[in-house]
């Protein structure tokens, strides 16, 4: 018996380590020149097999606008900027973008599986609580929307897609982003650094 | 003819059609993962010049994506008036970019790395497309307030190209070599500020640059098919429907279509400025013969439900008019029957016959001397069609979904 305990401490120790060394098999991200050709490739066959680029604003707009729609359909009908996508008996989920949104979930949830990279833990600055950075994700998400719509699209679809078929207004976009950005990044260097 | 982009939903049908897109975000998500975008620190990193990471895949991705495109446009396997180019609305754009910036810098993410972040568990990601969710709510509640903003500054579909007035082969070249310094730049801010070691980028890059300006130079050269080479490649066709006048519709057919609230009916009118001013259509607008080929960009962004009628005084000059539409691939485009002329013949009353009419006038000349120049305020102009109705004639138009998308991936 007092032989046995302590390997079984021994084991459990073991199975501890396994997990961590499981964790921390989290393979490295690529090369950010491979990332470029991959994502330059796939927005090239988007343009080229269908003639549209990427997106991903349009697409959590449309799903949003199918609650609004359920919870109150009257509203819907009653502002032009929705009436466009979901008035009358018109199905807001009846368009591609939904449907390259819903496969971009899928895609960045099967490569976290594959290079072992999901679990659940927030990122953020050393200096910051996990409640300062929560706050901070869903102030920045909501300006990202906001933005988003009011540019007629977002990193993906105006300034990545647009930018490759050399639309004016998409460079202009992609400028300001950065723009904004690098003007404010000092100012709140303590969310990050 | 072209043969990309594919009408998608002719082959795998409505529904089946959305199959590819899954595909694709599918293949642009897994991309986003493993390029690290998942993280919000490393998307963060690129605004402290530490790690440039986010430029290098962005400006990367563009660089190999408009090599590719513009090689298969200049070959002519893809067809450039038929991708989706953002129409630009300049300042709307760029007050909403400053805001994404603000976004960006405060919450980690854009849109789209977010649904990635998200996907792999990360709770600020989580957090974040909530955010994102609110904003969006918050947009359709109040652009209501300043909507003339949000419409302002429309220029259309407008190209580095159009703006500075050069081909798209130089632009391609710059923007490929303005990548280089770039990632140059990038480089040596990552090493002496983020104290990272360059190696582990592999000396492969050095190989990828030269070969990207070589593609860059070979898009140079090769060019793109201008307005004569497009028609070119469709005229064998085409000639055939004009001999077989399959695409003279009668001016009766198009009163009907007028007459649909489901159907936008767009007339062109290519004559002289004296004899628009004269008579036209109501409604209709007036594009000279040598103005066609620029305002096809301006048709190709017209709902999918126009159908576009061509109109000289005749024949002759909407016909040259048609061939040069139909090789900018606008879709839906007709010719008026017997032209302006026969359209006042039918519709007009028969004082104004009488009195106005030519006894001799040339080919495509307006067969009309009106006394004062009203435009469309001529009865004809407006014809009704409940008077009109029982008019006889054989249907020739046929309304077909273009290909390509009507929309961007932000609608």
């Amino acid at each position: 018996m007092a032989t046995a305990n302590p390997s079984m401490e021994q084991n459990i120790t073991q199975t501890h380590s396994d997990t961590q060394q499981e964790a921390s098999q989290a393979k490295p991200y690529v090369n950010p020149y491979l990332a470029a050709i991959l994502l330059g490739v796939v927005l090239f066959l988007a343009f080229f097999i269908t003639g549209s680029g990427l997106g991903a604003s349009g697409g959590l707009n449309r799903l949003l606008v199918v609650v609004e729609d359920f919870v109150a359909p009257g509203h819907v009908d009653n502002v032009p900027y929705l009436i466009d996508m979901a008035g009358g008996d018109k199905n807001p989920l009846d368009s591609w973008i939904v449907f390259l949104t819903i496969g971009t979930v899928l895609g960045g949830f099967f490569s976290g599986w594959q290079n072992k990279r999901l679990g659940f833990e927030t990122v953020k600055g050393p200096r910051i609580s996990k409640t300062t950075r929560w706050f901070f994700a869903f102030l920045g998400g909501a300006l990202m929307g906001y933005g988003a719509r009011l540019a007629r699209g977002c990193t993906s679809g105006q300034a990545l897609s647009g930018g490759a078929v050399l639309s004016v207004g998409s460079w202009a976009f992609m400028f300001a982003v950065f723009a904004g950005a690098y003007a404010l990044a000092y100012f709140v260097r303590r969310l990050w650094l | 003819m072209t043969i990309f982009p594919l009408q998608l939903s002719e082959i795998f049908g409505h529904w089946g059609s959305y199959v590819v897109y899954l595909i694709i975000g599918f293949a642009f998500g897994y991309v986003l993962e493993i390029a690290g975008f998942g993280k919000s620190d490393k998307l963060a990193a690129q605004f402290y010049f530490k790690e440039w990471t986010v430029l290098k895949v962005m400006f990367g991705a563009i660089i190999v994506a408009m090599i590719l495109i513009f090689a298969a446009t200049g070959l002519g396997l893809l067809d450039y008036n038929l991708i989706w180019v953002n129409p630009t609305y300049l300042w709307p754009g760029i007050v909403g970019g400053l805001i994404m910036g603000v976004g960006f810098i405060l919450g980690g993410f854009c849109p789209g790395t977010s649904l990635v972040s998200a996907a792999t568990g990360k709770v600020d990601g989580i957090i974040f497309v909530a955010g994102v969710f609110f904003g969006i709510f918050l947009f359709g509640e109040t652009v209501g307030f300043y909507e003339d903003f949000w419409y302002s500054s429309y220029m259309g579909r407008f190209t580095l190209m159009d703006l500075f007035n050069v081909n798209t082969g130089i632009i391609v070249l710059l923007i490929t070599i303005a990548g280089m310094g770039v990632f140059a730049i990038g480089e040596l801010s990552e090493k002496h500020i983020g104290k990272m070691d360059l190696a582990q980028f592999g000396n492969w890059r050095y190989g990828a640059i030269v070969v990207s300006i070589i593609a860059a130079g070979i898009v140079f050269v090769i060019g793109q098919p201008t307005n004569a080479d497009r028609w070119d490649a469709i005229s064998a066709e085409q000639e055939a429907r004009i001999a077989d006048r399959e695409i003279f519709a009668h001016p009766g057919e198009i009163l009907e279509f007028m007459a649909d609230p489901k159907i936008i009916v767009q007339v062109i009118d290519v004559r002289s400025e004296t004899d628009f001013n004269l008579f036209h259509i109501l409604d209709a607008t007036h594009v000279p013969l040598a103005d066609v080929e620029d305002y096809a960009d301006t048709l190709l962004l017209q709902p999918i439900n126009t159908l576009f009628v061509v109109a000289s005084n005749d024949e002759t000059a909407a016909t040259e008019a048609w061939r040069i539409l139909m090789a900018e691939s606008v879709p839906n485009v007709y010719i008026l029957e017997g032209g302006i002329n026969n359209w006042v013949a039918l519709f007009g009353s028969e004082d104004d016959l009488s009195q106005f009419a030519l006894a001799d006038y040339g080919d495509d000349n307006f067969a009309y001397v009106f006394p004062e120049l009203l435009g469309s305020r001529y009865a004809a102009a407006n014809p009704n069609h409940d008077v009109f109705s029982e008019m006889e004639f054989e249907s020739k138009v046929e309304l077909s979904i273009p290909r390509g998308p009507a929309s961007g991936g932000c609608g």
